[in-house]
């Protein structure tokens, strides 16, 4: 019964949304405050019913309801309660639902939080949130229900896919698709802006935190599924160029760059076509990231339920949007005006050359992420594109992105001074110099690893150099280092932490080159060196889990004979899937990470063992971590609090007229 | 600074740019992508030795063999051609006689292929997309039972290009 109401919510919502897709803009068009008085309870109660769906399926999932065919197929009375719960989005349908449940969250949270906006922006906001909302929901009622039952159920459900029985699939979708879709709250502003013909400074304002918000989410759930691939898969890789991660790392640069240049349009009011072109470009990437990842056209390393057909209708969807937003955009582009002036040296110049790097990075990917698909259907040769392309593509473009991004964050709007800031920043240069050759010192390994790892270390300090400054100007007492640091914009420091959280990870990821890897057969009692350390097995033990059988080698891991961690790499078998699965065992040492994988055993009693010894690893994660930080501090700004923004807006028109003006 | 200096400046960077972007992209595309042959298309085209190729099929019943150490041989076969494997490293969990396969690495002299890296997919009645288009060219498979049109898919891979570095 339950199950069939939140079917009945589910077509409720669809009948709402459809509603609210025409009259707030209908009632925006003809200036009617009643009609676009409509729009904020509608988004509110739309969320309200996908809630409830969702919480029926889940219901559904919780009880074992094996008579519901997304049960059946996902699910067994034995898994643990934490995978019943997250099996809920762990496949197709259930993960539409999550998909339009956080559509609808940003609705309502539209809805509720944005008072302060104009009645007809936010009319046109939630009418364009609903259109996209009314087309997936339309898309999981006819082509993916999830609630879908059987006429003769069975006794047991087939069990949810090994790999995905795993914590990271109750953090990884949730935080991936608040970032993921997060971005059509950017984009209905974008659209709505367009079609009221009303796009200045206010309306960056507005949009500016729900693209930090969106932003965060994305940076966490693309380091979390990243640190998931790494520990689940086996074999130590946490980026592997496929498919699946460009599709979420598109949205990402796009994003990013979008929150620059917004920026740029908040303060000088200039980029505008620009501004609004990359709002509607990053939720675009989302849609066709949504399409690769659901259609299967392609083929990736990751776990994910494809189906053709559904494939075209979500490409149906995908260019309605996207050619629909565009037209508009063609339409409207040629009535705006030219903003602010600024020389090439400036603040906004070098926001300019961070979007330039950005996009031309982010098309990088998608020409290597769709060429495949291109040239089979041209040609209907069979290629596959991986990491040496991309190594010798994006990475070249985006390595001037970190010497350029404390520099930037120097030079004053309007007209900076180049040679003032690397003045400033050759205490930061040096401290990258000497990074670098102490590195280098360590251990011998490919050169450009420790010139990476100086980069990372040069961006780091210069990222702080302005504001820890700033701080001392009035001496060197904490107490007026605390005045001055409180009296800094928080978006200062978010940006600050931003920029040095992507140069943590970036170091994380130069330390790579110089880790230790070793593929071998071992026996209970062998010892292996491994860099630093020696790792000894010390026995092969069977293990039972709750539906799993599983083949576990502890082993010690030991630096100059002393123990420092004990490891338990695994081998599952779940039998009702009749799957195997390697469950890495990993030691966190310091900052880096023994890593160790292994096998099936052998007759014998050997078993296949992969180990890695991978220094500074966790700083990859870590710098997201510390990225997320700083999305949030930025967002906890006075200024950018949704709602406030028309009162801001106020008080920083002077800013325009000062140059020197606080980093941001 | 005027604005059609300013404009110029900001388009004139912009064009540097997308053109070294392009560059890189061409270049790239001519040198790193891989192409994907089945056992027939090895035969047809007879790739010279160096060559970088991912090889598609299925693995023959009967030619697994263990080397020394953890290097093994096996056949990848589309029924018509086989071709030799040669690899070193973890197989992938679901590797097995009969199932389907992707290897990626080099042509040797003498028709031998050197894996350096294994696909194979998780769900024992998943076969690798590019697999079933080869095997369906020559007529041997047919879209239907083996292939689950809902089912959740996996794949593990094996890497091996940076086994044992030092």
């Amino acid at each position: 019964m339950i199950v069939e109401t939140g079917h009945y919510a589910l077509v409720l919502a669809l009948a709402l949304a459809l509603v609210n897709a025409i009259v707030p803009i209908w009632g925006a068009r003809r200036n009617d405050a009643s009609l676009m008085a409509v729009a904020p309870s509608a988004a509110i109660m739309t969320f309200v019913l996908i809630a409830y769906a969702f919480c029926a399926l889940t219901y559904a999932h919780l009880v074992s309801d094996f008579s519901v065919l997304n049960v059946v197929e996902n699910s067994h009375s034995a898994k643990p309660l934490v995978y019943k719960i997250s099996g809920v989005w762990g496949n197709h349908e259930g993960s539409m639902l999550l998909w339009v449940l956080i559509l609808a969250i940003f609705g309502a949270a539209v809805a509720i939080f944005s008072r302060g906006m104009p009645d007809d922006l936010r009319a046109n906001v939630l009418g364009v949130q609903s259109w996209i909302g009314s087309a997936f929901l339309l898309f999981i009622l006819l082509t993916s229900n999830p609630f879908a039952r059987l006429a003769q159920p069975p006794a047991e459900g087939q069990d949810l896919n090994p790999l995905l029985q795993d914590p990271g699939l109750a953090i990884h979708p949730p935080l991936l698709y608040l970032g993921y879709v997060g971005l059509s709250i950017t984009f209905s502003f974008a659209a709505a802006a367009l079609i009221s013909g009303r796009i200045d400074a206010s309306w960056a304002r507005y949009v500016r935190p729900w693209t930090l918000i969106a932003w965060v989410f994305l940076t966490l759930g693309i380091a979390m599924g990243s640190y998931w691939a790494y520990y689940t898969l086996g074999w130590g890789g946490f980026w592997f160029w496929d498919p699946v991660e460009n599709a979420s790392l598109m949205p990402w640069l796009a994003a990013t760059a979008l929150l620059h240049c917004a920026a740029v349009m908040e303060k000088r009011e200039a980029l505008r076509i620009w501004t609004i072109f990359l709002a509607i470009l990053a939720f675009s990437l989302s849609l066709i990231g949504t399409f690769l990842v659901r259609s299967g056209v392609l083929t990736s390393v990751h776990a994910f339920a494809s189906d053709p057909q559904r494939g075209i209708f979500i490409l149906v969807i995908l260019t309605g949007f996207i050619g629909g937003s565009l037209a508009l955009f063609a339409f409207r582009a040629g009535e705006l005006k030219q903003g602010g002036i600024f020389a090439p040296v400036s603040r906004e110049g070098a926001l300019v050359l961070n979007n330039l790097l950005l996009t031309t990075a982010c098309a990088t990917v998608f020409v290597g992420t769709l060429y495949p698909l291109a040239l089979e259907a041209i040609t209907g040769e069979k290629i596959s594109v991986g990491a040496p392309f991309f190594n010798a593509t994006f990475v070249p473009l985006f390595l001037p992105l970190f010497i350029a991004m404390p520099v930037g964050q120097m030079l004053a709007w309007k007209r900076g001074d180049l040679l003032g800031a690397a003045q400033k920043l050759t205490v930061a240069a040096a401290c990258g110099v000497v990074a670098a050759l102490v590195f280098a010192g360590l251990r011998g390994a490919p050169w450009a690893s420790y010139c990476l790892a100086g980069l990372a270390v040069f961006v780091i300090v210069g990222s702080f150099t302005d504001l820890i400054s700033r701080l001392f100007m009035d001496g060197y007492s904490v107490s007026s280092a605390w005045r001055r640091a409180t009296g800094v914009p928080r978006s200062a420091w978010g940006a600050a932490f931003a920029h040095a959280g992507l140069a943590v990870t970036l170091l994380g990821l130069a330390a790579t080159g110089w880790g230790v890897d070793r593929i071998l057969t071992v026996k209970a009692g062998e010892t292996v060196n491994l860099g630093p350390y020696e790792v000894s097995v010390t026995g092969l033990v069977p293990k039972q889990g709750p539906n799993y059988n599983a083949l576990v080698a502890p082993s010690i891991v030991r630096s100059g004979g002393v123990q420092v961690a004990e490891i338990e790499p695994a081998n599952r078998f779940y039998p009702a899937r009749k799957m195997n699965r390697a469950e890495a065992g990993i030691a966190t040492l310091g900052l880096g990470q023994v890593y160790m994988s292994i096998g099936g055993a052998s007759p014998d009693g050997a078993i296949d063992a992969r180990l890695y010894w991978k220094p500074l690893v966790s700083l990859i994660w870590i710098g997201a971590l510390i990225m997320g930080f700083g999305g949030v501090l930025s967002l906890s700004d006075r200024r950018l609090r949704i709602g406030v923004a028309r009162r801001a807006r106020v008080s920083t028109v002077p800013n325009d007229k000062i140059s020197a003006q606080p980093a941001e | 600074m005027t604005r059609k200096t300013r404009r110029l400046a900001m388009i004139g960077s912009a064009l540097c740019v997308l053109g070294v972007a392009a560059g890189l992209v061409l270049y790239a595309l001519r040198d790193t992508i891989v192409f994907f042959y089945g056992p027939t298309e090895v035969a047809e085209k007879a790739p010279p030795p160096g060559t970088r190729l991912r090889i598609g099929g299925l693995v023959k019943e009967g030619t697994f063999a263990r080397e020394q150490g953890q290097s093994v041989r096996f056949d990848i076969t589309d029924t018509k051609h086989d071709v030799l494997v040669t690899y070193t490293g973890l197989l992938p969990d679901l590797f097995r006689e009969g199932q389907g396969v992707v290897a990626e690495g080099v042509v040797e002299p003498g028709g031998l292929f050197k894996a350096d890296s294994i696909l194979a997919k998780h769900d024992e009645r998943y076969m690798p997309r590019e697999v079933a288009d080869s095997l369906k060219k020559q007529g041997l498979w047919k879209e239907g039972e083996a292939m689950p049109s809902t089912r959740t898919q996996s794949e593990t891979r094996v890497d091996a290009s940076s086994a044992v570095k030092r």
